[in-house]
């Protein structure tokens, strides 16, 4: 069986981020871009599954701008047989955002938010069918956006059964059906999806093995495949942004606290000031 | 509560009420997905979200879906929400539990039949799961985990962890809008929060109507998952999400039995125990209490963190606290900058003593 995996790259997660002057976006304080964490998970539980033998090929996708390929890099060497890179230019978006923009007349867009989920969705979901997978494996959200969509929509797009918040799998061996344990609030749920699904993955389904040096550099050398929009099926104003980024904000900031010298300085004024007690 | 996220808006009101009244010729109304627990109560956050409504224009009608006895009595506790107007019943095998597959099937097409402008949920594990494959099946981009509603067409929502607020607009209006709300942000008046779903509660019930047969037919033959277990923790605590008062405790607390003291202290105070990520991959406490950007996002009238530093993951889920109180050995730690009140203490020593200083209190 085939397992398609979906990486995106990120701002990473450790560097801090603060919303840039104009207001037409944030910025990183540090030029770090990482494969986004959840997604990490997702592809080393199906490299798992190729090293028990239950999964035949493991194939990383990405869609996005030209240095997506480098996660890509990173996904060949942390185990992936190969990768595959959807290129959406950036004069792609600007002549889909003028056709999606045909009407609106509002403010100017601040930013083009150049992938949104829906357009991914629709991507992965002819990947899928081209590949012919039997399971597709994301991450249960970005940390950039943190939309939470991609691998709904997608389960949706193709009428597969979806496991979301994946804290546990296990294949049968004939890889006809998953067995899922999902994280959901108040506790645990367990699934049981025939297969071809899609499935996301939560933070305590594995700990993703460390990419060496070694592994990075044989990964250098070996090719990605560039799969574009129109091989694909696809036309431009399928991955057009929906959403127009109007502006961005900073948090309110909290006004500055005190410290307190004892328990019961704490308590009387949890009382007196903030009447929470 | 997000009061500066107020002026953000003011700057495009202007236009969004030209926006507005355009769409609104179209028939705006909103589908509400109802949440509910087995035994026939509507869940908490359904209740914000149909505080959410409020801000959207056109009538509300809630989808209530399940089977048996538990969704007729949800359907009835749904008929007194405020503002909802008509309750639509999908009881079939199929939607027994919330499988995304057959509930985002059936509220995909009574959407298409209904022709709402919006279709709203709660930002829950449900809302999170359902909500975008109906958009799916309905073509549309979702806005989820929305925090303000500027107008019928545009929406704020955090993105990098709640280091930023993004207002997104969507660039032509959809036929159908598909929104997830964060509960936390939609607060429920406690009095209605009472009268919903309580028999004889405030005003006449809105009618209850089952959904046409032929939406129910094709669900059996979705392709879906087969529910096999749960294992929900009942603790007689407050919800975490809904909860007034959350006691969280971090990796400093060293053990599981450790969590006992903030048990106390969260029942003494009426509260729901938390837990940063590293307390629960410690294995301190399970996965449900986590508080942060991928867990649970709490907004309570009182947090006390103990033993957290406050890395941005953990702050992205309870800086819109009314008060914090951070206890924490180390004066460095990052919690102190949002701590409305900051204790530099050993957590072994002020816990105890915070415990023995409420129940004087409470006496």
């Amino acid at each position: 069986m085939k397992v398609l995996v979906a990486v995106k790259r990120v701002i990473d997660y450790a560097v801090p981020v603060r919303v840039r002057p104009d207001k037409a976006g944030v910025e990183a304080l540090l030029p770090k871009l990482s494969m986004n964490p959840f997604c990490e998970i997702a592809l080393e539980e199906a490299v798992r599954l190729k090293e028990k033998g239950v999964a035949s090929e493991v194939v990383a996708v990405s869609v996005g701008p030209q240095h997506f390929q480098d996660t890509l890099r990173t996904a060949l060497a942390m185990g992936a047989d190969r990768a595959v890179h959807v290129p959406l230019a950036a004069d792609t978006f600007a002549a889909a955002g003028a056709g999606g923009a045909a009407g609106a007349g509002g403010p100017p867009a601040a930013s083009e938010s150049p992938l949104q989920p829906l357009g991914v969705a629709r991507v992965l979901a002819a990947l899928a069918g081209r590949e012919g997978a039997g399971l597709v494996l994301l991450g249960k959200q970005a940390i950039d956006d943190d939309c939470n969509q991609t691998g709904q929509m997608l389960a949706g797009l193709l009428g597969w059964p979806q496991a979301t918040f994946a804290s546990r799998l296990e294949l049968d061996k004939g890889a006809a059906a998953a067995r899922v344990t999902r994280e959901v609030d108040g506790g645990l749920e367990v699934l049981s999806l025939p297969l071809p699904a899609v499935i996301t993955a939560d933070l305590r389904l594995n700990t993703p093995r460390f990419v060496t040096l070694p592994a990075m550099m044989r990964a250098k050398k070996r090719p990605i495949e560039s799969a574009p929009l129109e091989g694909l099926g696809l036309a431009p104003h399928d991955v057009a942004p929906a959403l127009a980024v109007i502006g961005v904000e900073e948090p309110p900031t909290r006004a500055a606290g005190t410290r307190v010298g004892s328990v019961e300085e704490l308590v009387r004024r949890l009382r007196e000031e903030a009447r929470v007690l | 509560m997000i009061p500066a996220l107020f002026t953000v808006g003011l700057r495009w009101s202007a236009h969004s009420l030209v926006r507005s009244s355009a769409t609104q010729a179209r028939q705006a109304s909103t589908l509400l997905y109802v949440e509910h627990s087995g035994d026939g109560t509507v869940a908490p956050a359904t209740l914000s979200a149909a505080e959410a409504a409020k801000h959207l224009p056109g009538q509300l009608e809630a989808l209530v879906c399940g089977s048996g006895d538990a969704v007729k009595r949800a359907a009835e506790a749904a008929a007194r929400l405020p503002g909802v107007s008509k309750v639509w019943l999908a009881s079939d095998s199929a939607l027994t539990h919330p499988l995304a597959e057959t509930h985002a099937k059936l509220l995909s097409s009574l959407a298409t039949k209904q022709k709402p402008s919006h279709v709203l949920a709660a930002s829950t594990a449900q809302g999170r799961n359902v909500l975008p494959r109906a958009a799916a099946l309905l073509a549309t981009q979702p806005v989820t985990d929305v925090v303000r509603i500027v107008d019928d067409n545009t929406f704020v929502r955090p993105i990098y962890a709640g280091n930023a607020f993004a207002t997104v607009q969507f660039k032509s209006p959809p036929a159908v809008r598909v929104v997830t709300v964060r509960p936390t942000a939609f607060p429920v008046d406690p009095t209605a929060a009472a009268a919903a779903g309580a028999p004889g509660g405030s005003g006449s019930p809105a009618p209850v109507e089952p959904v046409p047969p032929e939406l129910l037919a094709p669900l059996s033959s979705v392709p879906a998952a087969k529910w096999e277990s749960a294992d929900v923790r009942s603790t007689g605590r407050p919800e975490l999400g809904s909860a007034k008062v959350v006691v969280c405790g971090g990796r400093a607390l060293k053990s599981a039995e450790n969590f006992a003291m903030l048990e106390q202290l969260a029942d003494l105070l009426g509260g729901a125990v938390g837990a940063s990520r590293a307390a629960v991959d410690a294995g301190y406490v399970a996965n449900d209490l986590q508080v942060g950007q991928t867990g649970k996002v709490v907004a309570p009238d009182l947090y006390i963190g103990v033993g957290i530093s406050g890395a941005i993951q953990h702050l992205a889920g309870m800086k819109d606290s009314r008060t914090i109180v951070a206890i924490n050995n180390d004066g460095e730690a990052p919690i102190f900058s949002v701590a409305d009140y900051g204790l530099e203490a050993d957590l072994f020593k002020a816990v105890p003593e915070l415990i023995e200083a409420v129940k004087k209190v409470k006496q």
